[in-house]
């Protein structure tokens, strides 16, 4: 008989008043008890609707089945084989709106917990005493083709693991000094705990895959040099979004007013939380505030509550109902004491003689009619002015992807906005043999949006280059 | 894993070392720069490059000991090994039909080592280079035998007149010119007050003027934002807008207000360097 509690299994979660403390991971999971009782939720429908939701087809009945049978080790090869990173979609995928909103249990009560699932099996695989007990990944062999992957983000590694599989050459290009893109720099530790990355990706290196870091494209050698010269066949580039985008309101390049970007490069990649232990520093006051309202903004937040502000602002000019972010994001975020000034739009910066941050002022907002994006346009409360008190300000109004692929690859289009034209399907650019997906393509959007089109583009790269 | 090839100090604060990188010296071209991190612990600080072998596969840095990481640097031997260092970042800077062009090529301090590499390239691809540098003292000399090899004419200021020759580059600059020399261009490397009195001077006579900007920076690659200036009203980041800037367009005061934004991390981490130097018995 099926579990037919109407509610997810809880996972065990860090008190918040303990862990808005410290940068350990918030939710502990799954034990193997919990996991197997919310496995028993899953009614194994035939036609699966929650795979359709899926941009990677994890097959989702299945590896739960496998679950409720007790064998992780087939749990974990039915992942893997359509999925290279489940421990990191288990935890930051935005399940609500894909495979768990199709869940049929969802109509009547919670839907089953598949992403909590997903990370219960990740992380089994994961552990040391587990690792002998995994099946091999199957991969084909040599094909004797190159392909090249710029960035080592979520689509890269997707796209690289894909086509490693396939018994390709794949070599990935990562400008930073550690693998991983937006997984390192971007999602925090409490999150997304970094030496889990490292793991992740070392699967992904036992495919085969070189990651070579330090190696800017662009710089060290253009796309059309990687194909002419370098001998790669085809090129895919999962570069992201990496360029910070600002309000362009007087006083932002006040001393004290981040990038989000900057401001979690400086936590997530330099561990700046541990400064003077390590040299990257970072400057965090009394009162924070944090614009926007995306993921990006309450990741910002809960790193600034933890780095000892005393209040931390998330400043958004729509309502509750419009944030972006995911609701348990939102939701961590409350109850860690983050605080929402909602229908608030910033005017201002203001600093002291010294350039530094010292107030915001903001105006109040009220909504309109819908806009393009078909939410209703905020608009300014005349007279409604005031002033907040800060010496922090972080910017989390999203990035445009980086255009020094753009710029040194002559016959690539792009949007006006900066983002690369590819075919939704196959990635495929306007220049022969270059593909591309993820932030790169589609502007800021989820890591599994990014997976799923670095998928995609394997999957078209292989097509190609199969038939030469 | 970037090796430490040769390493020379120029002088008691300034050191010259020749690093492994051949993906980085395939590349460099002059006025781009590129980000090193020590080690694990180490940040991430941008450093011009001074000079490149391509056949050799080494890149040049020249760095003065300022804070815990340039001392760390210095700290390392030939044979030993920087963690991380990536490049070339940035524009080259532009050194396209510039034969004939009369230009003065302005450097203070460390920005001296940075403009060598301009000033050369100018002088090779045939203008007519006066270089101007100024030092605070003889004894703080660096790269006179190369500076006088890239150009016509070298002229060398001291604060305090220890090579007879007492003022500023601006004292300098401001006597060539009223001398009746028609500069073309104006290239000013250095200290970013130098380099606001040379743009200033120059504004008087019209004269166009490219400054290299050198702000904190964590990747260089233009993700973080935190090298951004404001250039004729307009926020651009040095990484990959600059480091080369229309002088007379910069934002001086917010640059230098900038500039200063982590001191006092900055006196921290020196002096938690020196502890442990002191501690290993170096000092």
């Amino acid at each position: 008989m099926p579990n037919m509690d109407l509610k997810k299994t809880p996972a065990v979660e860090q008190d918040p008043m303990v862990r808005r403390g410290n940068f350990e991971e918030v939710s502990q999971g799954y034990t193997p008890e919990l996991a197997r009782t919310e496995a028993e939720r899953c009614l194994s429908c035939k036609h699966k609707p929650c795979m359709a939701g899926c941009p990677v087809n994890v097959r989702i009945p299945e590896f739960i089945q496998c679950i409720r049978q007790g064998n992780l080790p087939e749990a974990y090869a039915v992942l893997r084989s359509t999925n290279n990173l489940p421990a990191i979609c288990g935890r930051v995928c935005p399940q609500e709106n894909q495979c768990e909103s199709k869940c049929v249990r969802g109509v009547r009560g919670e839907p089953v917990a598949i992403g909590r699932l997903e990370r219960f099996v990740a992380d089994w695989a994961m552990a040391e005493e587990n690792r002998d007990k995994i099946p091999a990944v199957q991969t084909a062999p040599s094909n004797g083709k190159k392909v090249a992957v710029v960035g080592s983000g979520p689509a890269g590694l997707t796209c690289a693991g894909d086509l490693a599989k396939l018994g390709y050459d794949v070599t990935v290009f990562e400008a930073l000094h550690t693998p991983g893109g937006v997984l390192v720099y971007g999602i925090p530790e409490f999150r997304l705990p970094k030496a889990l990355v490292r793991r992740e990706i070392a699967t992904v290196e036992a495919l085969g895959v070189k990651i070579i870091t330090n190696a800017v494209v662009g710089r060290i050698a253009s796309l059309d040099e990687l194909m002419e010269e370098e001998g790669f066949d085809a090129v895919f580039v999962g570069s992201g979004a990496g360029l910070p985008n600002f309000q362009n309101i007087p006083g932002e390049n006040l001393n004290g007013v981040y990038s989000a970007n900057e401001f979690l490069t400086r936590i997530n990649l330099m561990k700046a939380y541990s400064f003077p232990k390590v040299d990257t520093p970072i400057r965090i006051g009394k009162d924070v505030a944090v614009i926007g309202g995306g993921n990006v903004a309450m990741d910002a937040a809960r790193c600034a509550k933890r780095l000892g502000a005393e209040n931390v602002y998330i400043v958004y000019r729509r309502s509750k109902a419009e944030l972006p972010a995911r609701a348990e994001e939102v939701h961590h975020a409350r109850e860690e004491g983050v605080l929402f000034r909602l229908l608030c739009n910033p005017v201002r910066i203001n600093g002291d003689e010294n350039g530094s941050v010292q107030s915001m002022e903001c105006v109040e907002m009220e909504l309109g009619e819908p806009d393009a994006s078909g939410r209703r346009r905020p608009i300014a409360k005349k007279g409604s002015e005031f002033v907040l008190k800060v010496q922090t300000v972080v910017v989390a109004i999203g990035n445009s992807p980086n255009p020094l692929i753009k710029n040194t690859t002559p016959g690539l289009a792009t949007r006006k906005w900066g983002g690369i034209i590819a075919d939704e399907e196959t990635g495929a650019t306007s220049k022969p043999n270059v593909y591309a997906g993820g932030d790169a393509v589609t502007g800021a959007a989820t890591v599994i949006l990014a997976m799923g089109a670095g998928k995609k583009a394997a999957a078209a790269i292989h097509e190609s280059l199969n038939d030469k | 894993m970037y090796r430490i090839i040769t390493k020379q100090r120029l002088h008691e604060t300034v050191t010259r070392m020749e690093v492994e990188a051949p993906l980085v010296a395939r590349k460099a071209r002059p006025g781009q720069f590129i980000i090193l991190r020590i080690d694990e612990a180490g940040e991430r600080i941008p450093l011009t490059i001074a000079d490149y072998d391509r056949e050799k596969g080494t890149v040049t840095v020249i760095f003065q000991k300022v804070g815990a990481t340039t001392n760390r640097l210095d700290a390392l031997n030939q044979g030993e090994s920087i963690l991380d260092f990536a490049g070339p970042l940035g524009k080259p800077s532009d050194l396209e039909g510039k034969s004939g062009k009369k230009i003065a090529v302005i450097g203070g301090g460390l920005g001296i080592a940075i403009a060598y590499p301009q000033a050369k390239a100018l002088h090779q691809a045939g203008a007519d280079v006066d270089i101007l540098v100024g030092f605070r003292s003889t004894s703080l000399f660096i790269l006179v035998d190369e500076l006088s090899s890239a150009c016509k004419n070298l002229i060398v200021m001291t604060d305090d007149g220890s090579n007879g020759n007492k003022g500023f580059v601006t004292t300098a600059l401001e006597d060539q010119i009223r001398a009746g020399v028609k500069y073309d261009e104006v290239i000013a490397i250095g200290p970013l007050p130098m380099m606001r009195a040379v743009c200033n001077l120059t504004r008087q006579y019209g004269i166009p003027t490219v400054v290299s900007m050198n702000p904190i920076m964590i990747d260089g690659t233009g993700m973080c934002g935190g090298c951004r200036l404001t250039v004729g009203g307009e926020t651009k980041f040095a990484c990959v807008d600059g480091p080369d800037f229309d002088g007379h367009l910069v934002d001086f005061d917010e640059a230098i207000a900038r500039s200063r934004m982590y001191r006092r991390e900055e006196a921290e981490s020196m002096e938690r360097h020196t502890c442990n130097l002191m501690k290993r018995g170096e000092m």
